[in-house]
């Protein structure tokens, strides 16, 4: 038995995906680089020995292209994984990362942040803080309410939770300085990774690495947490524990990416939908395909949106208008699998 | 190894369900759970195997209380077979049926070799071997009811405790289920059920026990309780007695 001829096939397709990916957010751009250059580039590095490769070419491979490149990644497998997660824990294909309130917790810390003229990690800082203070507070709420599902009693306190915040962003807002804070407030919430400096990174990559790092390890547990709550109990999982850690590491990769990026809303749904029609439910094959996957496509719609047009495109904006078709899609066809 | 509870309180934190009940499976046997909807088989099937905690007194495990017993052990000695569910997600067969090893492996491991002959071994004895690579979401009610049940094995438990087995099957697949719970208890496991067809515990269960009201009416070797009598009282409905030289079984109405 096994079915391991099934998930390589799953991971070979999302590592060609992640090598177009690379190459194209590599490639694509004004300057032109090729991918000699990004080779010889990187092996210099590596290497240590002159790379023979203009200074231009080597600073936008290292300075420009690089940073945004692995950004883009990170935050697009964080995304995915974050999905992934949520869609297993709450038993619903059609839930995504921020729906504890994860998103817009991070979105209002990270604007209160900006408001308050704060610096980068400041906002970083604020955002986590919002986005773990949004989850503890549905969380609270649900515990308080206990009621036979406690699934959808959580999902509600999200929403409202989700809604809260949206109504504080837009009093921060409203409240924000007409011509420094609020075009700076509104660029940054639809989107963009185009501020990725490399001292941004080191935060981004180590806290969506253990995050997900932590899911990678509970992915047999996530299996059994999937279902009904009582059989998982049966089952000998303690889910009470089991559930906290994955909602913290969930919603840890989750503030991480959109104090990052801003609010980049569908790839948390959609991603993991294809991962699983290529691996299966089963999350130990599921989540290294659905980071790959998260991550490819996020290069490619960056890849978009900073030379589609003459300006950038802001990424939540291309995502929706991606993702909504998709999804609905999405839905027309695995009517069967969900139903 | 018995499970055992005495003048038992079950119940929700606001609602409580039953009282006074005094029930006992040993090892090798199997009890049926009859009685009207709502009158508390689910609630104190949930109750012995821990999920729900009683409102008064104790359940033990050999006079262990079971709230003293850790929820991985617990899940070695006692498995459950849910009601029959579609499922969320197209887990395989034997995705599914090792995730009855749960509590055998740690927090972080993947499943071992032994997980998966185990698994494999639990299928092969419902003969359901065949479907191990098929997604759970697209066999029948019949097939699921087994998957479930071959997890449950799959926990290696001295106990099996169904919820409505037979509920949502079809005739052919009511028989075999109630003869792998004989299968069972030759075995040497205690099996619980539940089930709304006096004929299932005719022929199934060893002993029964009749919950009206979140009480107790009657409990005791199957063939002596179960009487016309005392399923008229059960439902308060009229049953109509079968008989042959060696048998009964009992119609509705």
């Amino acid at each position: 038995m096994g079915t391991s001829k099934d998930s390589r096939t799953g991971l070979l397709v999302a590592l060609v995906v992640l090598a177009a990916g690379l190459a194209v957010a590599f490639l694509v751009g004004r300057f032109p680089v090729s991918l000699g250059d990004v080779f010889a580039v990187l092996w210099s590095k590596v290497s240590g020995s002159p790379s023979g490769v203009s200074i231009a070419v080597e600073t936008v491979i290292l300075n420009v292209r690089g940073p945004r490149v692995l950004a883009a990644f990170f935050v697009g497998a964080a995304l995915s994984v974050a999905g992934a997660a949520f869609q297993g824990l709450f038993r619903n294909p059609l839930v995504s990362p921020d729906i504890l309130g994860a998103s817009s917790g991070a979105a209002l810390g990270a604007v209160l942040g900006i408001y308050f003229s704060l610096g980068v990690f400041a906002i970083q800082g604020f955002a986590f803080l919002g986005g773990l203070a949004a989850v503890a507070a549905v969380y609270g709420i649900g515990s308080a309410l206990r009621m036979r599902d406690p699934i959808l009693v959580l999902v509600l306190a999200g929403v409202v939770i989700g809604a809260l915040l949206g109504s504080g962003v837009g009093l921060i807002k409203y409240l924000a300085d007409p011509y420094n804070q609020l075009p700076a407030i509104t660029f940054w919430l639809l989107g963009s990774l185009a501020a990725t400096s490399t001292s941004d990174l080191v935060s981004l990559v180590s806290l969506i690495a253990t995050g997900t790092f932590v899911l990678l390890l509970l992915r047999h547990r996530m299996n059994v947490m999937s279902l009904p709550e009582e059989e998982a109990r049966a089952l000998g999982v303690s889910t009470g524990p089991m559930r906290i850690a994955i909602v913290a590491a969930a919603t840890l990769v989750t503030s991480a990416s959109v104090a990052a990026a801003g609010i980049i809303g569908w790839a948390g749904l959609v991603v993991p939908h294809i991962a699983r029609s290529l691996t299966g439910p089963d999350f130990a094959k599921l989540l290294p395909v659905a980071a790959l996957l998260g991550g490819s496509f996020l290069l490619f719609i960056d890849t978009i949106a900073r030379t589609a047009a003459s300006i950038e495109i802001p990424l939540g904006i291309l995502t929706a208008f991606i993702g909504t078709p998709f999804f609905i899609w999405l839905l027309a066809g695995m009517q069967k699998n969900w139903s | 190894m018995t499970i055992a509870a005495q003048k038992l309180s079950i119940g929700y934190r606001d609602r409580l369900v039953g009282t006074g009940l005094d029930i006992a499976l040993r090892e090798g046997e199997s009890l049926a759970l009859l009685g009207p909807n709502g009158g508390g088989k689910t609630t104190l099937l949930k109750t012995l195997l821990g999920l729900l905690p009683p409102r008064e007194g104790q359940v033990t495990l050999n006079g262990r209380p079971l709230s003293a017993i850790s929820i991985r052990e617990r899940a070695r000695l006692i498995g459950y077979v849910p009601q029959v569910h579609t499922g969320t997600f197209a887990f395989t067969v034997e995705t599914v049926v090792l995730m009855g090893r749960t509590a055998y492996g740690s927090l972080f491991s993947r499943p071992a070799a032994k997980d998966i002959s185990v698994a494999s071994e639990m299928l092969e004895r419902l003969g359901i071997l065949h479907l191990a690579q098929r997604a759970y979401t697209e066999i029948s009610g019949g097939e699921r009811q087994l998957v479930l049940l071959a997890r449950a094995l799959a926990q290696e438990p001295r106990f099996v405790v169904l919820d409505e087995p037979t509920a949502s099957l079809d005739f052919g697949n009511q028989g075999k289920v109630l003869s792998e719970i004989g299968a069972l208890t030759e075995a040497g496991l205690g099996v619980l059920f539940t089930t709304h067809d006096p004929n299932h515990a005719l022929r199934a269960a060893h002993r029964v026990c009749l919950l009206r009201a979140g009480a107790i009416v009657a409990e005791g070797e199957t063939k002596r309780v179960l009487t016309r009598n005392n399923l008229e009282a059960l439902y308060g409905a009229p049953v109509l007695p079968v008989e042959d030289a060696v048998r009964t079984a009992f119609l509705p109405g």
